[in-house]
C-alpha cells in the first residue's frame, strides 16, 4: 500500500488517494484560520521531508544541513518578494532551481565523504548558516537580524463555489496544489531510472560503478533535486508565515526536519506526511508544558525509534499491514 | 591415568547461516600436544575460535571441568586459555615490549610477570632487540614469535595456536616449532595446534585429529595417523 | 604589535579549549568510528553541574574535580545505555542517536537552567599575571589547566597498564579479547574520559563566552575542524590541530574577516580539509572499504 519502491507491489492505492484530496478540499472550510495555517505548514515539511527522503533514504547520505537549504528557499522567496516585487507564485519555481544548483554544487565535493564525514559538513553548514545571514555587510539583502517582512498575498477570487476565500485558505490550496506537484514529481523521480540508481549507489556503490551507472553524478544529483524540495518547502513557509529572519534557521531547524523523517519513515512518502504532522504539532501541545519540553521529546523520540522502530511509522505500518493481510502469491 | 584439560562434544559453529562445524567431539589431554590437521576450509580455524567464543557456538565445551560455551572470550582467557590466532593479531601499532605487556594484562603477580618477560626474551632474543621497535614493522617470523610469546605471557594452561608455520622460512619455523616443544616439556603448556604443515606438526605433536569439511575423520596417536595409507597420500605426499 | 601577541596568546588559550575538545573526539573516534556529535552538549552539561556546585557554595576547585568525576561517571553511562545498543547499527541510525542525544542534553539544560545567560566564574585573578600586557590571567590560568589536562593524559596513555588495554582496545578489538581486556568497558571508559576531558573544556571557556544552554555549538564546530586539521584518529594531531585553529580563529578575526563569521571561518576550514586532505596532518588515509 505505500508508495515505497521496496515494497514488491507497486499498486497506487487510488480509493484512498482521491478520498485523501477530498477531505483536503473541504477542510479549510470548516476550521478556523490559524488552523488553515497549521495544515499549510504541514504540507510544506511534507515536502521538505520528500526532500530529506531523496537524499537519506533512497542515496544513503546524511545530512544534518537541509535547514540551510529551506533557509535559501525561504530567503529568495523574500528577497524576490520584498526588493524586486516579484509575485509570490513565481518565486516558488526560482527558489527550487536556486536550490538545486546550490545542492547540487554542495554535493560535488561532499560526494567524496561517506557517513559520519558528509553528517559532519552538513553539520558545520547549519551550524554556521545564522551567523551568515546576519552578517552586516549582507544586511542590504537579508536584512540582518530583524530578517525581512512579507506582505501576505491576497487570493485571487473572493470566492470559490461560493465559499469565502480568505488569505489563509487561498494559500492552503495554492501550498496544496504544490505540495501535489512536488509529490508526483519525487514518486516519478524515485519510481524510475534515478531512483533505481540511487539504490544501487547506496547498497552497493562499487557494483554500481562498475554497470556504468554515474555514481559522482547521480550522488550530486541526488543532493541537488533533495535540497530543491526543501529549498521548495522553505519558499512556501517563507509566504505562509511572511517573515524571515536568521534564528528561524539554527541546526535546530536541520536536527527538527531530520526527527520529522525519522518518526515518518526513510523510504516512503506517505511518511513525509507523519513526519510533516509530528514536527508540526508537537511543539504546540510540548509547549505549553515549558519551552524546553519539545525538544526534550524529539530527543528521546529519536533515540526511542533508532532502537525500536527504525523505519519510521510507515515502515511499522508497512510491517504490520503485512502481518495482518493473507500472503498473496 | 592423565585427566583432560579440554572437552568438546557435539560442537556446531559458523558464520552467520553458513554453519561450518558439524557436530565436533574431541579431548585434549593435559600436558599434551595435540595438532588438528585437514584441508583449506574444513573448518580448523573455525575450531580454534569456536573454543575461545569468537563465534556462535552450540555444544558442549569443558575447560579444566568448567563449562566454557556460555563463556565471553576475555572470561575463557582469563581461565587459561591463549590463543595466538592467523594472521598473528599482533597491536600493530604498539611497540613489541607493549605487545607482550599486553599478554600479562590480566595477571597480578608482578614479579613473575617481569621474570616470564625475560624468559620470553631468552626464547626469542630477536624480540628483544627489537622491544621498542613497533610490532608491524617486524618481519613476518618476528611477528609469529611476538604473537606466541604474547600468548605465553598469560601463563597459559593451554595454548591454541593457528598456522604458526604460515608463510615463513623453514629455518624460522623450525626454530619456532622447537620453542613449543620446550614450553609443552618444561612449561607443561598444554598446546592444540592447528596446521597445513601436516610432516612436522605430526612429528611434534603426541595425538591428532582430521578434519574434514566440518567432521573429524580420524584421530588417534600422531605416531599412528603418520602411517595411516590415506594421510599419507593426502597430507604427506607419499 | 602588542594587539598581535595579544591575539596569538589569546589564540593559544582557545586553543588549548578546543585542543581538549578535539582529543576527547579522536579518543571516541578511535575506538569507535562514531563521530560524537553531542560532545559540546556534555560539556555544557557538565559545567552547569560545575555552576550548579559552585552556587551551592562549594568552593571554585572542589568545584572542578567534583564536576570532573561527575561528567565522567555521565559519559561511562551515556556509553553504556544510550550507545551500546546501537554500536553496531547502520551509520544513519548511530548518528540520529547522537544528534538525540545532543538534543536531550540541551534542552534538559535548558529546562532545568533556563535560557538566561549565567555568568561563570573565572578561578584566575582579575589583575594580568605579573604585569604583562598581552595576556589575562584567565588566559595564563587557561593554557595551564590545559597543559596539566594534556600531560596528564598522556602520561596515562603511554605509561599506565590500563591506558595501554584502552589504546589496544581502541586498535584491535579481537586481539583485545584474546588477552583478557574487556573491551566493552573500554569502550566506556573512553566515553568517560572524553565526557571529563570536555568538562574541563567547558569550565575554562565558560567564563568568557558565559554559560547558557548553547554556548558550545560553535566552540564544538571549532574542535570538529581541529580534530580534522590534525587528523581524526590522531591524538597528537588533534591536540596540534587545536592550537592550530585557535590561533588561526583569532588572527582572521582580528585583521581579516572580522568577528561576525568566524562559524563560517570553520565551515570553510571543515570543507577544506575533508575535500583536499581528508585525513588531516597526521592521520591515516582513509580507505574506502569494498
Amino acid at each position: 500500500m505505500s508508495f515505497n519502491l521496496l515494497s514488491s507491489e507497486n499498486s497506487i492505492p487510488w480509493i484512498r488517494i482521491v478520498l485523501g484530496l477530498i477531505l483536503a478540499c473541504i477542510l479549510p472550510f470548516f476550521i478556523s484560520n490559524y488552523s488553515v495555517f497549521q495544515a499549510s505548514m504541514v504540507l510544506s515539511y511534507a515536502i521538505a521531508l520528500v526532500g530529506m527522503n531523496i537524499l537519506i533514504g533512497y542515496s544513503g547520505q546524511i545530512s544534518l544541513g537541509h535547514g540551510a537549504f529551506m533557509a535559501i528557499g525561504a530567503y529568495t522567496s523574500a528577497i524576490l518578494m520584498d526588493k524586486m516585487n516579484i509575485p509570490y507564485w513565481m518565486t516558488i519555481p526560482v527558489a527550487a532551481f536556486i536550490c538545486f544548483v546550490v545542492g547540487f554544487l554542495f554535493g560535488l565535493p561532499a560526494l567524496r565523504l561517506e557517513g559520519h564525514y558528509l553528517a559532519l559538513a552538513t553539520f558545520a553548514l547549519a551550524v554556521a548558516l545564522p551567523q551568515l545571514l546576519k552578517f552586516k555587510h549582507l544586511e542590504f539583502l537579508t536584512g540582518g537580524v530583524q530578517g525581512i517582512v512579507i506582505m501576505k498575498p491576497d487570493p485571487p477570487w473572493e470566492t470559490l463555489f461560493g465559499l469565502r476565500l480568505n488569505s489563509d485558505r487561498w494559500l492552503y490550496f495554492f501550498t496544496l496544489a504544490i505540495t501535489l506537484v512536488m509529490f508526483i514529481v519525487g514518486w516519478n523521480l524515485m519510481r524510475g531510472r534515478v531512483g533505481r540508481a540511487l539504490i544501487a549507489i547506496r547498497d552497493q556503490p562499487i557494483a554500481a560503478a562498475s554497470m556504468g551507472i554515474n555514481t559522482p553524478m547521480y550522488k550530486s544529483l541526488a543532493f541537488g533535486v533533495s535540497a530543491m524540495f526543501t529549498g521548495v518547502a522553505g519558499a512556501l513557509s517563507a509566504i505562509l508565515v511572511a517573515f524571515v529572519a536568521p534564528d528561524s534557521f539554527t541546526v535546530f531547524l536541520s536536527i527538527t526536519l531530520l526527527v520529522g523523517m525519522v518518526i515518518g519513515g526513510v523510504t516512503s512518502l506517505p511518511g513525509a506526511l507523519y513526519g510533516a504532522l509530528f514536527i508540526q504539532f508537537i511543539p504546540n501541545i510540548a509547549d505549553q508544558i515549558s519551552k524546553a519540553a519539545p525538544w526534550a521529546i524529539y530527543g528521546s523520540m529519536l533515540i526511542l525509534f533508532m532502537y525500536t522502530m527504525p523505519t519510521g511509522i510507515a515502515g511499522a505500518l508497512r510491517l504490520l499491514g503485512e502481518k495482518f493481510r493473507p500472503t498473496r502469491s | 591415568m592423565s585427566r583432560m584439560l579440554l572437552e568438546v562434544k557435539d560442537l556446531f559453529a559458523g558464520y552467520g547461516a553458513t554453519e561450518v562445524l558439524h557436530g565436533l567431539s574431541m579431548q585434549i589431554e593435559e600436558g599434551s600436544i595435540t595438532t588438528l590437521l585437514g584441508a583449506n576450509g574444513a573448518g580448523k580455524t573455525t575450531t580454534l575460535r569456536a573454543l575461545c567464543k569468537m563465534i556462535k557456538v552450540r555444544g558442549r565445551i569443558m575447560f579444566d571441568g568448567q563449562a566454557i560455551e556460555g563463556k565471553a572470550t576475555e572470561d575463557i582467557v582469563r581461565l587459561g586459555v591463549a590463543h595466538v590466532p592467523d594472521g598473528r593479531g599482533t597491536f600493530g601499532s604498539l611497540s613489541a615490549e607493549e605487545n607482550l605487556k599486553l599478554g600479562s594484562y590480566t595477571r597480578k603477580d608482578k614479579h613473575e610477570v617481569a621474570l616470564d618477560q625475560e624468559k620470553m626474551y631468552s626464547y626469542f632474543p630477536r624480540l628483544k632487540d627489537r622491544r621498542n621497535q613497533q610490532a608491524g614493522t617486524l618481519s613476518g617470523g618476528e611477528q609469529q614469535m611476538l604473537a606466541i610469546a604474547r600468548a605465553l605471557m598469560l601463563r597459559p594452561r593451554l595454548l591454541l595456536l593457528d598456522e604458526p608455520s604460515f608463510g615463513l622460512a623453514p629455518l624460522i619455523v623450525r626454530e619456532i616449532f622447537d620453542i613449543m616443544q620446550t614450553i609443552n616439556r618444561t612449561d607443561k603448556v598444554t598446546i592444540l595446534l592447528v596446521e597445513q604443515n601436516a610432516a612436522m606438526a605430526l612429528d611434534l605433536a603426541n595425538y591428532a585429529y582430521l578434519l574434514e569439511t566440518g567432521k573429524l575423520v580420524l584421530s588417534g596417536l600422531s605416531k599412528d595417523l603418520k602411517q595411516d595409507e590415506a594421510v599419507r597420500r593426502s597430507y604427506l605426499g607419499h | 604589535m602588542e594587539t598581535f601577541i595579544h591575539q596569538i596568546v589569546a589564540g593559544i588559550a582557545t586553543g588549548g579549549v578546543y585542543a581538549s575538545l578535539a582529543l576527547a573526539l579522536v579518543m571516541i573516534y578511535q575506538s569507535t568510528h562514531h563521530i560524537n556529535f553531542a560532545q559540546g552538549e556534555i560539556a555544557m552539561f557538565a559545567t552547569y553541574m560545575a555552576w550548579t556546585l559552585i552556587n551551592a557554595g562549594v568552593s571554585y576547585w572542589l568545584a572542578f574535580v567534583c564536576t570532573i568525576l561527575l561528567s565522567f561517571s555521565l559519559g561511562v553511562l551515556i556509553q553504556r545505555i544510550i550507545i551500546r545498543p546501537v554500536e553496531n547499527a547502520p551509520v544513519l541510525n548511530i548518528v540520529v542517536v547522537f544528534i538525540g542525544l545532543l538534543v536531550i542534553l540541551n534542552s534538559i539544560a535548558g529546562w532545568i537552567f533556563t535560557y538566561t545567560i549565567k555568568a561563570f566564574p573565572s578561578p584566575f585573578p582579575k589583575e594580568p599575571p605579573f604585569g604583562l600586557y598581552f595576556i589575562s590571567s584567565h588566559e595564563l590560568g587557561s593554557i595551564g589547566v590545559t597543559m596539566v589536562l594534556l600531560l596528564l593524559l598522556y602520561s596515562f596513555f603511554k605509561f599506565t597498564p590500563l591506558g595501554l588495554a584502552m589504546r589496544a582496545a581502541a586498535q584491535n578489538p579481537d586481539s583485545s579479547r584474546l588477552v583478557g581486556i574487556r573491551v566493552g568497558w573500554m569502550l566506556a571508559l573512553g566515553w568517560g574520559l572524553a565526557a571529563a576531558i570536555g568538562s574541563v573544556a567547558g569550565m575554562m571557556i565558560a567564563p568568557v563566552v558565559f554559560l547558557e544552554p548553547n554556548m558550545m555549538s560553535g566552540i564544538l564546530l571549532y574542535a570538529f575542524a581541529a580534530a580534522l586539521v590534525g587528523g581524526i584518529d590522531s591524538p597528537g594531531g588533534a591536540v596540534l590541530g587545536g592550537f592550530i585553529v585557535g590561533i588561526l580563529e583569532n588572527i582572521l578575526g582580528a585583521y581579516v574577516i572580522g568577528t561576525e563569521l568566524k562559524l563560517s571561518v570553520a565551515l570553510v576550514l571543515i570543507i577544506v580539509v575533508l575535500t583536499i586532505k581528508p585525513a588531516g596532518l597526521f592521520g591515516k588515509v582513509i580507505v574506502s572499504r569494498v
